[in-house]
């Protein structure tokens, strides 16, 4: 016991009773309200970039975090059999537009649209996400283009739509100019014209990639040649 | 009363103190803020107004009444007036919740004195019940900073304890909602985190419930949240004035 304090004893018993009394009436009191889940249809239109920037007082990089955490908390129903399905996606394109406005080199905004918001079992919800993906990738194609791969990926294999895959993979062979943009990501066109039956293009691009000297890979070199070969193959039946 | 002439030493100092110039330029200030932005605003030109005033003097109601208490009480300790009072024929909790009550009392006033501008936009039922609203926001923080400037007998880190208490209270729902979210990892240290914040919950005043602006905006608030908005205040207010006392019996002067 501190020499500033006096002894408990001198605390009279109904202060205490009555601390105890505040006390439980406090926690009971929290504990009937439970936190509500904001629903999805309470999303409201998000405010301008200009707004959140005024808001945060010049630390725009936290805003744009702090409102993704905002924006994820909507619309619980991530477990459901259908996530997401009474988010207003309209207005959840206007947030994500908004945040990567508000900071353009955060990640956070796209790697959402692809991997939580356009992974959803509805064609049309997906496919409007994955549009969005490729507005914004168009403004930043060589730090942006990780995400368009994956906008091509969710075309192929869950919406079997080849010719928006072909033209998602397309793009970053044509618009990405960076150096460390690995060559998986632009030979994805050529396995998608492949998938598309479209022999001739596909076997048009592989060689021009082959002698343009880009692969220098023995393996992956010899492991294109390789499917150029069974592409000939298959033209000339 | 012992108690009522302590409260009116209180307000006493507050009205000779800067209280009533601050509260008139807070008003000013906000009204001119208001007034411009009202002028670039394509729609809602009015509840643009409201809606900022409002979210103004909240602020500064809440800010005025805690820097106030805090002040007068680290200087009351400081200056040995606590000593002196304390030497006077008077119970402990007398003393506590005379200055309390006058603490209360301005905060009260000073609720009134922002609240009286929205009956230029707002109907009276949804001004009173905004404006009774912040008068009871702002006896809740008068508690709370009362409680702190005597605990810690400091005025930065009483304002600092302030500050903390009201932010968590008015965001801590939201920040239990983000971490309640489908996103969230389900292992250990993210259901210890959250056990956490639930936790600290628990002991926070629902402030995101009260003083809402959208009562001057769209009408007043229905009885019922209104008032269980308003209980969970005093309750609170309640827990702050029994802790307050509970230490001010301990303090040996």
């Amino acid at each position: 016991m501190s020499s500033d304090t006096r002894p408990l004893a001198v605390v009279p018993i109904w202060l205490c009773l009555m601390l105890a009394a505040a006390l439980a009436a406090q926690v009971a009191l929290r504990a009937a309200r439970p936190p509500a889940a904001p629903a999805a249809g309470e999303l409201p239109p998000p405010p301008s970039a200009a707004t959140l920037r005024l808001a945060s007082f010049g630390e725009p990089q936290a805003a744009a975090r702090l409102a993704m955490l905002y924006l994820q908390a909507f619309d619980f129903g991530g477990g459901s059999a259908t996530p997401y399905r009474q988010l207003d996606y309209g207005r959840l394109e206007a947030w994500l537009g908004t945040i990567l406005e508000l900071d353009p080199r955060s990640t956070y905004p796209l790697f959402s649209a692809a991997r939580i918001y356009a992974e959803v079992p509805d064609a049309e919800r997906s496919r409007r996400m994955l549009g969005f993906i490729y507005r914004e990738y168009q403004r930043d194609p060589n730090s942006r283009w990780p995400w368009l791969a994956h906008a091509a990926l969710i075309a192929k294999h869950r919406l079997h739509d080849l010719p928006l895959a072909l033209a998602y993979a397309r793009a970053i062979d044509r618009q990405t100019t960076a150096s460390d943009v690995p060559l998986w990501a632009k030979q994805m066109e050529i396995f998608i014209l492949e998938d598309m039956n479209e022999l001739e293009a596909a076997k048009i691009m592989l060689g021009g990639l082959l002698l343009s000297g880009r692969i220098t890979d023995p393996a992956e070199a010899a492991f294109l040649q390789q499917r150029l070969e069974e592409l000939e193959a298959r033209t000339s039946r | 009363m012992p108690a009522a002439i302590l409260a009116r030493l209180v307000l006493l100092e507050a009205r000779r103190g800067a209280m009533p110039w601050l509260a008139a330029l807070a008003v000013l200030a906000g009204l001119s803020l208001a007034a411009f932005l009202s002028q670039v605003a394509v729609t809602e030109s009015r509840a643009l107004q409201t809606a900022l005033l409002a979210a103004l003097l909240r602020a500064c109601a809440v800010f005025l009444i805690a820097a106030h208490v805090a002040a007068s009480t680290v200087r009351e300790i400081n200056d040995r007036g606590l000593e002196l009072l304390l030497s006077l024929p008077l119970t402990r909790s007398s003393l506590y919740l005379g200055r309390l009550a006058g603490f209360a009392l301005t905060g009260v006033l000073l609720a009134t004195v922002f609240a009286v501008p929205f009956l230029a936009w707002a109907p009276p039922a949804a001004v009173a019940a905004w404006g009774f609203s912040l008068a009871c926001e702002t006896v809740l923080v008068a508690a709370a900073a009362l409680f702190f400037a005597m605990t810690l007998s400091n005025v930065v880190p009483a304002l600092a304890a302030v500050g903390g208490l009201y932010l968590l209270g008015r965001s801590v729902d939201t920040i239990r909602a983000i971490a309640a979210g489908p996103l969230a990892e389900a292992s250990l240290p993210n259901q210890i985190t959250r056990l956490a914040v639930d936790g600290v919950a628990l002991l926070l005043p629902p402030l995101d419930a009260a003083t809402r602006t959208e009562w001057l905006l769209y009408g007043a608030p229905a009885p019922a949240p209104y008032a269980t908005s308003l209980a969970a205040l005093a309750v609170y207010a309640l827990l702050l004035v029994a802790a307050g006392l509970f230490d001010f019996h301990r303090r040996s002067a």
